[in-house]
This record gives C-alpha cells, sequence and structure tokens, in this order.
C-alpha cells in the first residue's frame, strides 16, 4: 500500500493479546518501521504485571505529528489481537470500518477455569460480525515458519499489508529488534504472514 | 551528527544522564520507573549505577554524591519517594553541589499501583525545582536542564513522569549521543552548610526562602514554560502529558505550557489569562496547579466534568469540549459486554502457589505485602486480608495480634526483596517485643513483580557482579527469633504442618519458603501432569489453586455447571502440586 494520504490525522493501530504472548515486542516493531517510513511515532503500553497472563494492551500511532499517546476509543484503524476473547474485549477501540486482525486461538482465563465465572457467550458470532474482521491462524504459520513462538511475528506479516508504508521499513525494524539468532525464523513467520493475507 | 531513536521516557532518562555526565544512579525497583536504571546500567563504564535495598539509600547515596561535588541521578516509583522523604526534606535545606536529579514516577490510575498519589505537591513541599515532561524528549531535555539547575540553584531537581510518559516511546534527538563531561567540584568540609543540626539548620531555612524566591523568578523566564496562540477566547494552562490530550482535542485553543511547574510561572500565566474569557488548568491528577493560579487571583474556571482522578485521555478531554463549547461528543462504541476478566495470576509453577492454599486453608489472618505474591489476594486462592506499602505486613500483624482477633491465626507475609527493603525493621520489633506472630517470607531470590531485578538475596548486583547472599533465616535468628524455618513451596503435607506448629506455637517464628521464581530460572519439575477422565469426578478441588494451566475439561451434569478438569502441556510446569489436593488420585505426572 504506498497510496498517497494525508498523514496529518494520525494513522492508529491497538495491539491486544495476553501477557507473554509478544504484544510488546510487536508493537516495537511497528513503532520502528513507522519511524524509518519517516513519520512522527508514539508506542505507549501498559505493562509491569504482563508477564503474569493478564491482558495488555499497547498502542502505536503515526503520522506527521502525533500528540495523545492514547488512541481515542473508536478512532483504531487497525486492531491486531493475539486472542479472541481479548480482540472482543477491545474491539470498541477499533473505528467501524477498522480491520481487526486476530490470532485464531483462546486461552481460557482462569477466572473461567477456576469456574468463578462464565465464558463469553456468543463470541465467536459476534466477532464474526464485524465487517472488517481477519482471523488468521498464526499458530500452525509459527510452527511452519519453525518456532510457535514466532505467532506474533506471523501477525506483523499479516498487518503489514494494512499499513501505509513499504515492506522494506519492516524488514529494517525486524534486523533491529529482533537478536541475530532468532531474526531468520523470524523473518520466515513474517513473510508466511503476509502471504496469508496478502 | 545528531540521532534520532525511538526512545520511551525511561530510556531518555539514561541517555540524558550519561549526556549530563552523571557519575553516581542509584534506584529501588518500581513500576514504572523500573527500566531507568536498568538503562543506565547500559553505560556502566561511565556511570556507577546500583539496585539499592530501598529508596531511601538510594537517595542518601545522590545527597552523598552531590555533596561530594557529583552529579547523580536517583529513580523511584511515587510511592518510593514516601520512603525516601526524610533524607529529601533536609537535603533541600542543605541543598545541592553536583547537580541532583531526582526521577519520581507517578502512576496516574494505579496501574501498577496501590494508591494515586501526586507527588508534585511532595516537589512543593520539599520546595524543589519540578519538571513534568509530556514525552521521552522531554524528560531526555528536561533532566540535562535539571543537572545544570540542580547545581547553579543548589537544589534537588524533581523530574516527575507518569506510566504514560514513562512507558511511552516517543522520537528523541539525543544530539551526537556522546558522553558529557561534568568535572567534579571540589570539595570543601563545611559543617555549616552539610551539617543539619538545629543552629545550622536555622540558618538554612532562610536561605531556602531566598532560594524560592529565585526559583521563582527562573520559572518565570524557563523556556519550559510558555504560551502557544490559538483561536478563541476559551483558554488552557496544561502540564505533562495532559499538554499532549489539550492539544489532540482542542488543537486551535491558546494553551500555556507548563513544563517547569514547582515554582509555577504565575505571573505569565497572569498575563496569557488576560487575554482570555475562560481558563481551564488541566493537570493529573490533583489541583495542584490549578491552586496556585487561583491563589494568586487569577480566574480558573473549575468544570463539572470529572478529571481529577485516573489517568486523563482523549474521551474524558472530549467531554470536557462538550461541556465547554457544546459540540457534540464523537460518537464512541461501547465495550462488549459478558466477557470474562482476565487479571493478571501467579504463573502455572508460582512457588507462591502452595503457601498461599495452605494459608488459606488454614485461614489465617494473612497481612500481605507488595509483590506478585500480592496477585495471592485473588480468588480462587484468596489468602490475603490487608495490604498497605512495603514491609507494612509485619507491623500491620503486630497491630492486629494486640488488638486481639479471637481464634485467628496470624501470619505476615513478604517476598525477599521486600523484606530487605522495609521487613527487616518489622521483625526487629517482633524479636524485640516478642509478638508471637508468624513472619513468612517467600524468597524466590529476585525482584519479580518488576521484571527480576537482582536484590541482597540474589548473589548479584545491578551489573552483575557477586555479591554476598543475604540469608533471611539467619537475619532472623540474629535478630533472636526464637523459631526459624526454611521450607521448600512445593510438598503442601510439609508446609501445613511447620505452618500449623509455627502459628499456633505462641512466640515469634518465621518460616521462609525458598523456591525459585519459575519465569525467571524457568524452574520445571520432572514430569507435567495430566488428569485422566476416568477418575476425575470434577469435584472442582485442583481448580482453586487458580493454576493457570489447570482448565475446564468435559461437563460431569447435564446442567453443565460442574466441570472435569484437563492440564494444558504447554503451561504446566511439573510442580506437582494439583496432584497433591486430587482425592481421587485423578491426577499423575505424564512419563
Amino acid at each position: 500500500m504506498t497510496t498517497p494520504r494525508d498523514h496529518s490525522v494520525p494513522f492508529n493501530i491497538s495491539l491486544v493479546g495476553v501477557g507473554g504472548q509478544g504484544t510488546l515486542l510487536t508493537s516495537d516493531i511497528l513503532a520502528l518501521a513507522a519511524m524509518h517510513a519517516g513519520f512522527d511515532v508514539k508506542k505507549s503500553e501498559i505493562h509491569g504485571m504482563s508477564q503474569r497472563g493478564g491482558s495488555v494492551i499497547s498502542q502505536v500511532r503515526f503520522g506527521t505529528r502525533v500528540f495523545s499517546p492514547i488512541i481515542p476509543d473508536g478512532q483504531s484503524d487497525v486492531l491486531v489481537s493475539f486472542e479472541r476473547t481479548e480482540a472482543l474485549r477491545w474491539v470498541h477501540l477499533a473505528k467501524p470500518a477498522a480491520k481487526i486482525l486476530v490470532n485464531n486461538m483462546e486461552r481460557i482465563p482462569v477466572t473461567v477455569s477456576s469456574g468463578l465465572q462464565p465464558p463469553a457467550a456468543d463470541m465467536d458470532q459476534r466477532l464474526a460480525a464485524r465487517p472488517g474482521l481477519l482471523l488468521l491462524d498464526a499458530n500452525p504459520l509459527a510452527e511452519q515458519a519453525g518456532n510457535l513462538r514466532t505467532a506474533n511475528v506471523v501477525l506483523v506479516g499479516a498487518l503489514s499489508t494494512l499499513v501505509p508504508f513499504d515492506e522494506s521499513h519492516w524488514q529494517t525494524a525486524m534486523r533491529e529488534r529482533i537478536p541475530p539468532r532468532f531474526l531468520e525464523v523470524n523473518l520466515r513467520a513474517f513473510d508466511l504472514g503476509r502471504a496469508a493475507v496478502g | 551528527m545528531t540521532q534520532t531513536k525511538l526512545l520511551s521516557a525511561n530510556q531518555a532518562i539514561a541517555w540524558a544522564a550519561y549526556r549530563s555526565g552523571c557519575r553516581i544512579a542509584a534506584a529501588y525497583p518500581g513500576t514504572p520507573s523500573t527500566e531507568i536504571m536498568e538503562h543506565v546500567a547500559e553505560f556502566k563504564g561511565a556511570i556507577d549505577c546500583e539496585w539499592s535495598v530501598n529508596e531511601k539509600v538510594a537517595m542518601e547515596i545522590g545527597v552523598g554524591a552531590s555533596l561530594a561535588g557529583v552529579r547523580s541521578l536517583v529513580a523511584m516509583k511515587h510511592v518510593g519517594l514516601n520512603v525516601a522523604m526524610d533524607p529529601l526534606m533536609t537535603f533541600t535545606y542543605i541543598g545541592a553541589i553536583g547537580g541532583m536529579v531526582i526521577v519520581n514516577a507517578d502512576d496516574p490510575s494505579l496501574h501498577s499501583s496501590q494508591n494515586e498519589q501526586d507527588n508534585r505537591s511532595l516537589a512543593k513541599f520539599a520546595k524543589c525545582i519540578l519538571f513534568e515532561p509530556a514525552d521521552s524528549q522531554e524528560a531526555y531535555d528536561m533532566v540535562c536542564a535539571g543537572f545544570e539547575l540542580s547545581e547553579k540553584y543548589q537544589v534537588p531537581v524533581i523530574v516527575r513522569t507518569t506510566t504514560r510518559t514513562a512507558h511511552t516511546s516517543t522520537l528523541v534527538n539525543i544530539g551526537s549521543g556522546e558522553r558529557g563531561e561534568a568535572p567534579a567540584i571540589p570539595y570543601v568540609k563545611d559543617a555549616r552548610r552539610n551539617v543539619a543540626i538545629p543552629a545550622h539548620g536555622r540558618l538554612m531555612r532562610v536561605k531556602v526562602e531566598e532560594r524560592s524566591a529565585a526559583l521563582r523568578e527562573l520559572s518565570e523566564t524557563s523556556p519550559f514554560n510558555r504560551a502557544d496562540p490559538g483561536i478563541g477566547d476559551l483558554g488552557f494552562v496544561a502540564s505533562g502529558v495532559a499538554w499532549q490530550y489539550v492539544k489532540e482535542v482542542f488543537p486551535d485553543a491558546p494553551v500555556f505550557k507548563v513544563g517547569l511547574s514547582n515554582p509555577p510561572p504565575i505571573e505569565k500565566i497572569r498575563a496569557f489569562a488576560a487575554g482570555l474569557k475562560r481558563l481551564v488548568v488541566i493537570e493529573e491528577s490533583d489541583p495542584v496547579l490549578a491552586e496556585q493560579i487561583r491563589a494568586a487571583g487569577i480566574p480558573v474556571v473549575e468544570p463539572n466534568t470529572e478529571l481529577r482522578m485516573m489517568e486523563l485521555n482523549p474521551m474524558r478531554l472530549a467531554a470536557l469540549r462538550t461541556e465547554l463549547l457544546g459540540d457534540p461528543r464523537p460518537d464512541a462504541p461501547a465495550p462488549e459486554t459478558g466477557l470474562p476478566t482476565r487479571p493478571p495470576v501467579l504463573c502455572s509453577g508460582c512457588s507462591h502457589r502452595g503457601p498461599f492454599y495452605i494459608l488459606s486453608k488454614l485461614k489465617a489472618a494473612v497481612c500481605g505485602d507488595i509483590g506478585c505474591y500480592t496477585l495471592g489476594a485473588a480468588p480462587p486462592l484468596a489468602a490475603m486480608d490487608t495490604c498497605v506499602c512495603m514491609g507494612a505486613a509485619i507491623g500491620t500483624a503486630v497491630g492486629m495480634r494486640k488488638a486481639g482477633l479471637p481464634n485467628k491465626r496470624i501470619a505476615a507475609v513478604m517476598g525477599d526483596s521486600t523484606f530487605f527493603h522495609s521487613g527487616m525493621t518489622g521483625l526487629l520489633d517482633v524479636a524485640y517485643n516478642r509478638i508471637p506472630v508468624t513472619v513468612m517470607v517467600f524468597d524466590n531470590r529476585i525482584t519479580a513483580m518488576t521484571g527480576h531485578q537482582e536484590n541482597p538475596g540474589s548473589g548479584h548486583t545491578l551489573l552483575g557482579a557477586e555479591s554476598p547472599q543475604a540469608r533471611v533465616a539467619d537475619i532472623a535468628r540474629a535478630f533472636g527469633i526464637p523459631r526459624v524455618h526454611e521450607v521448600e513451596p512445593y510438598d503442601l503435607a510439609r508446609l501445613e504442618t511447620v505452618f500449623t506448629e509455627c502459628l499456633d506455637s505462641g512466640e515469634p517464628a518465621v518460616v521462609v519458603v525458598r523456591g525459585p521464581c519459575v519465569l525467571h530460572e524457568k524452574w520445571a519439575g520432572k514430569h507435567i501432569n495430566a488428569v485422566d477422565p476416568g477418575k476425575c469426578t470434577a469435584c472442582g478441588a485442583c481448580f482453586r489453586l487458580g493454576c493457570p494451566a489447570i482448565v475446564r475439561g468435559e461437563p460431569r451434569d447435564a446442567a453443565g455447571k460442574r466441570f472435569q478438569s484437563k492440564i494444558d502441556p504447554m503451561f504446566c510446569t511439573g510442580c506437582n502440586l494439583c496432584a497433591q489436593v486430587c482425592r481421587f488420585d485423578a491426577i499423575a505426572p505424564v512419563q
């Protein structure tokens, strides 16, 4: 996607998932790629308890000039979710026409597995009602790339087709952010993700 | 050649310390400030940095460095400054020599804290310079300026970040990125200046007021305080990240940006306000600026829109826009309902789970503390009665014991890092006054909650150097605690025996539960477990461990209310607690 557009209004991406799924690495790569593409960029995340299986959110905005690090509700151009329940939990962040890119997997919260709370009713139907939904089986693609832990980078590959800058900037960002010994498998994961929605 | 980098404010602060010739840095970890010292450690050849045992010690190290004429940086979260207030309140009288910057990270919305205190009031209280960066570039620039101003005005400088600025990455021009030089100011012994006794303190007191007058002048001329012109007769004063939200939601309005906010630039704001019909002050969280501006006789509109509690954001400012300008509220879709919550939980295999399970079973009153183990308060373990602040578990338990809870066993629970931080003094009180409470230290030999920082029990320093491992049991014995046990975290029967014995002993006792953090050491048992569906009666006992690896299996009744359990092999670490709580032998190792 290299169509010229007005960047005075920032492009907004929310990334959500469960602690430990790689939400933060993904938003790092995205923000670096946006920087290399020449934009002002802000990447905001709430972590601290993120490794303890809680819900995690990170937001990236880029454009000519970005002020608020928080994206107004309902103004995300893309919502990336690493898990189905979290996609639904945060879907109100997205514009009505936004792309909702979701790893097609579910991690049952302890509140449900321990019987304290009921599971979400009609989750799949509610998600399917979103016109921009892109369900991606990132886990098998990550295994195909050579490591299940690259599922987040499969999503990065898919995301790269939905944002207005060139693929080369993603490559630069990944080389900068990912340790050399893991780079090759991650680049494969990126390509598989990109091909899966391209 | 100048370099532009994408940095969080925490990273930018470390770069600024490097650039400013800072030589000494000290901190105790605390979200959202922790990464500052981790990034300072990347400049270890240039900056002598450490994890201090607590914030008070970190502050005192900064004080000593400053009095020796060297630039120092100390960092802590907002509640950490409470611990460090004692040295700060007198050091501000003595005054800095080498530049001293204190980074204080507030946490509006309590993302990872027990309260939402606005420490800008403490900067006013301590009569220090206060900076409020709105992004990482400002954090960099204000720390650099802070070292200069600290030396020029002989005052400690506080830089107040918030969770949002600390953990937001923005583009930062770090200049050449090279080390700056700040030669040490020659040391002169000067008791009248540096020894705060009453006779000297009275002289210092007068000088503090003279300095405050000079700082007011400084604030009026600081480039960090500036009016941005705009359209209309509604204008704003905004500080910190709140300025970003004002610019986002009121892009055309005149805005006075306050960067150096203590003391505030009152006369500049008066001139700004003169051209306006309505002036609104947007700040996170308390009305620190608004009250001072109003006290100076400048009318300030107090909106009805609630902006005092919790983080500000563009949605809340949009509500304010509706109130002030009558614009329709922007459409914002409502969140989906009926979703299960996903709070953070103790990890599968966590060494804290077993002891909490037993405390819950023994129905002990548990005075808890600050760390990962505070998660033991959450259902289904629900094994905590109180949590106040770092180290408070012990004193609280003593108070409860003295107050008398009939037929109640009373335990204090804290982690190793918290024990070293401020639990030791409480324990000494227990030993000294012979209070029959049981202090349990869940010792995983790392500061886990904030992301695995080294501490006096871990055997390593911030820079990875070997250090003696302080042993909690040895400390307890040295204090004179008569009953001290060390136990493993994964043997429930043994935990129950030892806990019961100590809680019922009628004398001071310490139990150290020693087991590594599973996240940190990638600990794993010999075999992971699985549930035999032929034996599982859906009794639910294993679910009460609150282990994320134990998930709901098949329903066992027509109503679909009772479920068998299943163990997710991706998450099971083989800690084997679940097999110990199963009365039907349905859980066994997978060979």
